[in-house]
């Protein structure tokens, strides 16, 4: 039966060609899911739910067993799941297509405070992997620059599009710092064992970080005959209509960056990485700061630390009280179709599997400020959903068979899974 | 005046040893000086377990010529009385870089690398250069010399220290008032190798650990191939090689790995190195005795960590701090255990550190007579000198020390260093010690005097009643001045010659006024140091050494227990299948039993109740463990072996422990077409890296293909080859000569013993298996049709991310895949790396395994066979045993592990979850019955871990406290390793 299902399967979609999966139409019609065990993303769960989107917006949430009228095509989604299209915040998802080949790479711009270059004018939207991001759950991302001490200004995207433009959920939303290193690899000694020493000059980079931001400032406050592009660029900082991403994981780099930062004007602050930041949570709780951990498929960073602690750090956040994101901002692109499973791995370290499952939707969305139309299933809000034979944030179980992106039917074909289906029909064929 | 009588004396004793017989002479008359000196009344260690109290010590011509306790003197003898004193062998140092000139870093090292030699008629390889003499380049350095005889040196063994092979040594009196006809003693005393590359030359090869064993290795076949004349062309490094092979062989290795690596390198060739270490040795002692080499010890002890800022202490490792902790101890342990070392003063920072470290090692333990041993008779012994040096015997050189008593005595002064019979001064031997209390009459009025310090160096404390004044004091030739300014801020001077038969003091003193008149100091009480005695002698607090010794190490080391897991589901990667609520007993190392209701005997019981017991995971691509990846200076490597570079000690190998994992292939890396063989372990966490490789190991090489070997991602531009086509061609010529070389072997004509060729033998002979690094379809298809023109079948495809492609082919081929599960678009070469490739492998009948190549995903091998389940719909059961029998398979283990089976080996895991599941947690990992990772041990594990942690920091805090050195907190360079890393 399944062989029989299988070869079906390949005959139709073989036809479907080998360029980027066409974007869906805008949703025209009602549709109901129902019988999904729907994971709202707010930490709550609904057995046999009711989900009905029209018009690329969620319409209704709720049991199954309310006796209200079903719209347009319903679908039978019992025994299966339903979520809301994961967030991956701080990726270079379509500004880098191969890692090795340079002509492909338009991560990284020359320049140490480069505020002003904006991601999303370079943001390829027929990315093939962008594309492979969607059978797992992956629907939106944080296209992020990289390098540098200000790398640039993000944006948020959605992954199925005809272009940038069609792409943006929203514009320049943030500007990524990344916090100088105190302790620094050691590269004098040529040939012996070199290791991590202080950093002499991290006081002089501090000082290089805090010039800038007063001067950033103090330009805003006037009104200057020559326009400074880096200053311009940060003046979103000061009205609270950017945020500011700040990658530091030492205890102290954490400390010093979020007490720069609140000491000059900066509205929102974010951290990024956080891999000490559980000692310090108190700090970071009085300093109201959200957290976009690190992903959990990490190795420890010290030799003594608890083998886990990748795994479980995020929960000792969580568990603190802290608002919580997960990103694998240091991970190559293609690995952010994993995003649920580092999720899942801290269901293994006794975190709640909703709660978990938070990280990487409302949690994301929230810090991410987006989280008035995604990151939960609730009424209102974008019908930017998947349907998943199983348990999404385990890999054996994320099996998607539907994808909504604002309501609209996406694809769930990729590159990969056309080579899949023509090399299984080749072997099928020729036996 | 001074300058003068210097000149007279340097002209005096340079006559009397300049008097060579057959010199004309022209600047006076010949003359000779046949008196003897003798030391009378002094304690003479003739030898460190041969000492004669008040002995004499007879010398002529810069030769002892008795050293006993009735000394017949002649009459021409001056006679000097050192009663009180004691008299010993001056010291030598076998691993210097005297007199010879610093090599200096060859210009620039491109990425494009060199492969060619330098060099003509000589070796192939630049690194290797027996032909070197340290005598070309020798310049005696006389103010060297004299800072090494303040030291307590009398002779020094020198060698140019660079490359692979070094050439021979000098070894050379520290006599700065002979010529080198008098001090240069062999001007070929040893030869000496190190496992380090010549900074001066920039041939490419070797650029790994591996690579250099194999080239040791390689070197003396061919040495014992050119001796029997089968080289018509001249190779000087060779002859250098034949000529200098009777000497004594010395080998840096400088740490306790390379010190069992350079052993085994000798064993082989029939060569007893000794071995230049490195100061860990006490952690392996047992193995390190087992050599029965003679060693070389540098007393380069770390000092303290400065751990005052907690943000940085947390950088520090635990390991890091053991090793300063228990570092001063390794003499002592070496000594406890009966191997013999001589002590150099390579790696001090200077003679001073030298000789705090050598107090500090006694302090930790070493017994005086080992201490001096190791700085006399056993270099001296070494060196096969014994008669001549390193003793006071008749006949030995006059190379002796008076000091004021116990050499290794921190109060001790050393008053003089002869060398061959040749006086140097140290420190007065006449000066008078003042030190003492005193009261101290000037003008009528009485301070009180305090002086205290060395003899020589003296410190004087002045107080007006009880107050503090300023005071300076000097001490010279029994002068003494001495001044301190009153609290009314007037200065009184005094100088005094110190009187042999008064203990009083008393001179000229000049008052405020510049008025003279005279001074008094009489003595109350005498100096003893006792007070500062007691202080020092704080018991030390020294760690329990733990296997490994680094974090996560055990205090003992772990053993094989018997094991009954009760109620489990059980994974059996058999035909068997999964059973539910089955009992799995472990005895002996073995699976013994499974079933239901098992009896425990006396086992230990684990309930399994809702959790799942499994077969160990098999890795089959790591590079866990391992000191160096690639050797990347040639386009074949077939000759190394990553065998000679596990390292036990890496802290992934517990963390994989963590995840599951019990077996793991350690490849080379894909730098090269032909890599290395590589090292297939058990991991025995705690265990040396002989014990963690595979008894009756399977052999395995690493061949690779596509952007690496033709090194795409990088700007190198010379090597080849450059495409995949020649890749190709690279194989054919490989296999080609290999068939050739071995149809000369078996031909029974002699031939040239070449490792490389040997490997290249046994892979066409099915002795050694490939596993292939690749990408595309075209090259995959194209090694299976070199292999078949050449009668043999690659073993295992790794990475094989096109593998899907040609599925049908590997099949017919009989290759198996060891894949990633999910990896792409990291380069060109992986475009069309699909996640479905393990499923439509095994769906084409190919032997699929998935592998890691990444220190962090290897410890989740259960999650990447999780995510076939996803990518193509492989049933569990199929997918499970890709991480465990597959690899077995392909590893050609799977008759001892990788299932649960009756009779193989217990290499098990207990999981808390269903084992694919991203929830599951490895609870016990277990390796031929041996408990090796266990979650609640860990956990115990962590809290002693802080514990020790927080005595080591609280020490070192105390240390620098005290106002000792300390450096900067350093993290460990944790490398990672993949398949690209050099």
């Amino acid at each position: 039966m399944k062989k029989i299902l299988y070869t079906l399967l390949i005959f139709s979609c073989i036809s479907v060609g080998f360029a980027q999966q066409t974007p869906a139409k805008k949703q025209t019609e009602a549709i109901t899911i129902e019988g999904a065990t729907a994971h709202l993303g707010n930490g709550k769960i609904i057995e046999n739910s009711l989900v009905i989107f029209e018009g690329g917006k969620i319409t209704y949430v709720g049991s199954a067993n309310m006796k209200i009228a079903r719209k347009g095509t319903v679908i039978n989604a019992n025994d299966k799941h339903i979520y809301p299209g994961f967030i991956a915040p701080a990726k270079s998802l379509g500004l880098v297509e191969v890692n090795a080949v340079r002509a492909s790479d338009d991560q990284d711009e020359i320049g140490d405070m480069i505020p002003h270059i904006r991601s999303i004018i370079a943001y390829n939207a027929e990315s093939k992997v962008v594309e492979s991001m969607r059978p797992n759950g992956v629907l939106l991302a944080q296209v992020t620059p990289k390098g540098g001490r200000i790398s640039g200004t993000s944006s948020i995207v959605q992954f199925d599009a005809w272009n940038w433009e069609d792409a943006i959920v929203k514009e320049d939303d943030g500007i990524h710092m990344h916090w100088p290193n105190y302790f620094k690899q050691d590269r004098r000694s040529f040939g012996v064992d070199s290791g991590f020493k202080p950093n002499d000059k991290y006081v002089e980079e501090l000082d290089k970080i805090k010039s800038f931001i007063k001067n950033s400032f103090a330009y805003g406050k006037s009104t200057p005959k020559e326009m400074n592009l880096a200053f311009k660029a940060m003046q979103g900082l000061f009205d609270g209509s950017k945020k500011l991403y700040i990658y530091a994981n030492g205890e102290k780099e954490i400390i010093d960056a979020i007490t720069l930062a609140k000491e000059n004007n900066i509205k929102e602050v974010v951290l990024v990485g956080g891999y000490e930041a559980h000692k310090i949570t108190d700090f970071l709780k009085k300093n109201d700061i959200a957290i976009l951990v690190n992903f959990t498929h990490t190795l420890p960073e010290f030799e003594d630390d608890d083998y886990d602690l990748p795994y479980k750090n995020p929960k000792l956040l969580v568990d603190a009280g802290l608002l919580v994101g997960l990103q694998n901002a240091s991970a190559s692109n293609f690995q952010t179709r994993n995003l649920p499973f580092y999720a899942g791995q801290i269901v293994g370290q006794g975190l709640d599997k909703e709660i978990a499952l938070q990280l990487i939707t409302s949690n994301n969305a929230k810090i991410l400020g987006i989280d008035a139309d995604y990151g939960t299933l609730e009424v209102g809000k974008s019908a930017t959903l998947f349907i998943s034979e199983g348990d999404a944030l385990d890999m054996r179980t994320n099996i998607l068979s539907k994808a909504y992106i604002d309501g609209r039917d996406i694809s769930l074909e990729t590159h990969q899974t056309e080579l899949w289906k023509r090399y299984m029909n080749k072997y099928e064929e020729t036996k | 005046m001074k300058t003068r009588l210097l000149v007279l004396t340097m002209l005096w004793c340079s006559s009397f040893l300049l008097a060579q017989d057959y010199f004309p002479k022209n600047d006076g008359v010949k003359s000779k000086n046949n008196n003897y000196t003798a030391f009378t009344n002094a304690k003479i260690y003739v030898t460190p377990n041969q000492v004669i109290e008040n002995g004499t010590l007879l010398i002529q011509n810069g030769k002892v010529v008795q050293a006993g306790k009735s000394v017949t003197i002649p009459k021409n003898t001056v006679t000097i009385d050192v009663s009180g004193k004691s008299i010993y062998p001056s010291f030598i140092d076998i691993y210097s870089d005297f007199g010879i000139k610093k090599p200096e870093r060859a210009p620039g090292r491109g990425r494009t690398a060199e492969y060619e030699p330098t060099r003509e008629g000589f070796y192939w390889n630049d690194h290797i250069m027996p032909e070197t003499n340290a005598i070309a380049t020798y310049k005696f350095d006389a103010k060297k010399a004299k800072e090494l005889r303040e030291a307590g040196f009398g002779i020094v063994n020198t060698h140019l220290q660079d490359g692979i092979a070094r050439g021979t040594g000098i070894l050379i009196a520290l006599n700065s008032e002979g010529t080198d006809a008098n001090r240069v003693l062999d001007d070929k005393s040893a030869q000496y190798f190190s496992f380090n590359r010549s900074i001066t030359k920039k041939q490419a090869y070797p650029t790994s650990l591996m690579g250099t064993t194999a080239l040791l290795r390689q070197m003396y076949n061919d040495m014992d191939w050119y001796a029997k004349g089968n080289i018509d062309t001249k190779d000087r490094s060779l002859e250098a090689l034949i000529a200098n092979k009777n000497l004594p062989q010395i080998i840096e290795a400088k740490d306790k790995f390379k010190d069992l690596l350079a052993d085994k390198i000798g064993d082989a060739n029939g060569i007893q190195y000794t071995i230049l270490a490195g100061g860990d040795e006490y952690e392996s002692i047992t193995e390190i005795k087992a050599t029965n080499a003679k060693y070389i010890l540098p007393l380069n002890f770390p000092v303290a960590f400065d751990v005052s800022n907690p943000y940085q202490a947390g950088y520090v490792s635990l390991d890091n701090m053991r090793h300063w902790n228990l570092a001063p101890s390794n003499p002592k342990v070496l000594s406890e255990n009966g191997v013999q070392y001589a002590i150099t003063l390579y790696d001090s920072k200077s003679t001073k550190t030298f000789k705090e470290n050598l107090l500090k090692a006694i302090t930790y333990g070493l017994s005086k007579t080992k201490a001096l041993e190791a700085l006399t008779t056993i270099p001296a012994q070494i060196l096969g000198k014994s008669s001549q040096i390193g003793s006071l015997k008749s006949g030995s050189y006059a190379n002796f020390l008076i000091a004021s008593g116990d050499i290794f005595d921190k109060n001790t002064t050393l008053y003089e260093n002869w060398v061959q019979g040749q006086k140097s001064v140290v420190n007065d031997i006449n000066l008078k010690d003042i030190r003492g209390d005193y009261d101290l009459i000037v003008a009528n009025k009485t301070f009180k005097l305090n002086i205290a310090g060395q003899t020589s160096k003296p410190k004087a404390t002045i107080k007006e009643d009880t107050i503090k004044l300023d005071s300076k004091i000097k001490y010279v030739n029994n002068w003494l001045d001495l001044s301190f300014s009153t609290k009314n801020d007037e200065l009184y001077r005094m100088t005094s010659l110190a009187s042999n038969s008064s203990d009083e003091l008393s001179g000229r003193l000049i008052l405020p006024t510049g008025e003279e008149t005279s001074f008094k100091a009489i003595k109350t009480k005498s100096f003893s140091e006792k007070e500062k005695k007691e202080k020092e002698k704080e018991a030390l607090t020294l760690m329990p050494i733990h296997y490994p010794n680094i974090g996560y190490g055990s205090a003992t080391k772990p053993k094989q227990e018997t094991i009954l897991f009760k109620n489990a589901t059980v994974w059996t990667s058999e035909d068997d299948g999964i059973l539910k609520n089955t009992d799995l007993l472990i005895k002996n190392g073995k699976i013994s039993k499974i079933g239901k209701d098992l009896s425990a005997g006396g086992a230990k019981v684990i309930d399994a109740t809702g959790k799942h017991v499994t077969a160990g995971v098999i890795d089959e691509h790591s590079h866990i463990g391992l000191y160096s990846v690639n050797e990347a200076g040639q386009n074949s490597s077939a000759e190394v072996t990553m065998e000679d570079a596990v390292n036990s000690e890496d802290m992934n190998i517990y963390r994989n422990l963590g995840g599951g994992v019990t077996t793991s292939q350690l490849l080379h890396g894909s730098a090269n077409p032909i890599g290395g063989r590589s090292a297939i372990i058990k991991l025995k966490w705690g265990e040396t890296a002989d014990k963690m490789i595979y008894s009756n190991s399977p052999k395995f090489i690493k061949f690779a293909l596509g952007e690496n070997v033709k090194q795409s991602n990088w700007g190198s531009f010379s090597r080849f080859p450059q495409t995949r086509m020649g890749v190709e061609q690279v194989y054919m010529n490989y296999f080609q000569r290999g068939k050739e070389y071995d149809e000369l072997k078996k031909s029974g004509k002699p031939y040239r013993y070449d490792e490389e060729m040997e490997v290249i033998a046994q892979i066409l002979n099915g002795e050694v298996f490939i596993s292939c690094h690749s990408y595309v379809q075209s090259e995959i298809n194209m090694l299976m049709k070199v292999a078949e023109k050449f009668n043999f079948k690659i073993n295992t495809f790794t990475h094989i991310l096109e593998g899907y492609k040609v599925a049908d082919k590997m099949a017919e081929h009989g290759v198996g895949g060891s894949t990633f599960s999910d990896w792409w678009a990291y380069k060109y070469e992986v475009n069309d790396a699909i996640p479905y490739n393990a499923a439509i492998m095994h769906s084409q009948g190919v032997t699929v395994a998935i592998n890691s190549d990444d220190r962090e995903m290897s410890r989740r091998l259960n999650q990447e066979a999780g995510k076939i389940v996803k990518y193509g719909d492989v049933s569990e059961e199929e997918a499970w045993k890709m991480v465990t029998i597959n690899p077995a398979k392909l590893l050609h283990l799977d008759d001892r592990t990788g299932s649960l089976k009756v009779g193989k080996d217990a290499d098990v895991v207990l999981w808390t979850d269903h084992p694919l599941s991203v929830y599951a947690k490895a609870e016990k990992t277990i390796i031929d019955g041996t408990i090796y990772f266990d979650i609640e041990k860990d956990k115990q594990q962590r809290k002693l871990i802080q514990e020790e942690r927080n005595i080591l920091i609280n020490m070192m805090l105390k240390e620098k406290e005290s106002g000792k050195p300390t450096q900067k907190p350093r993290k460990k360079l944790n490398k990672e390793f993949h398949c690209d890393s050099l």
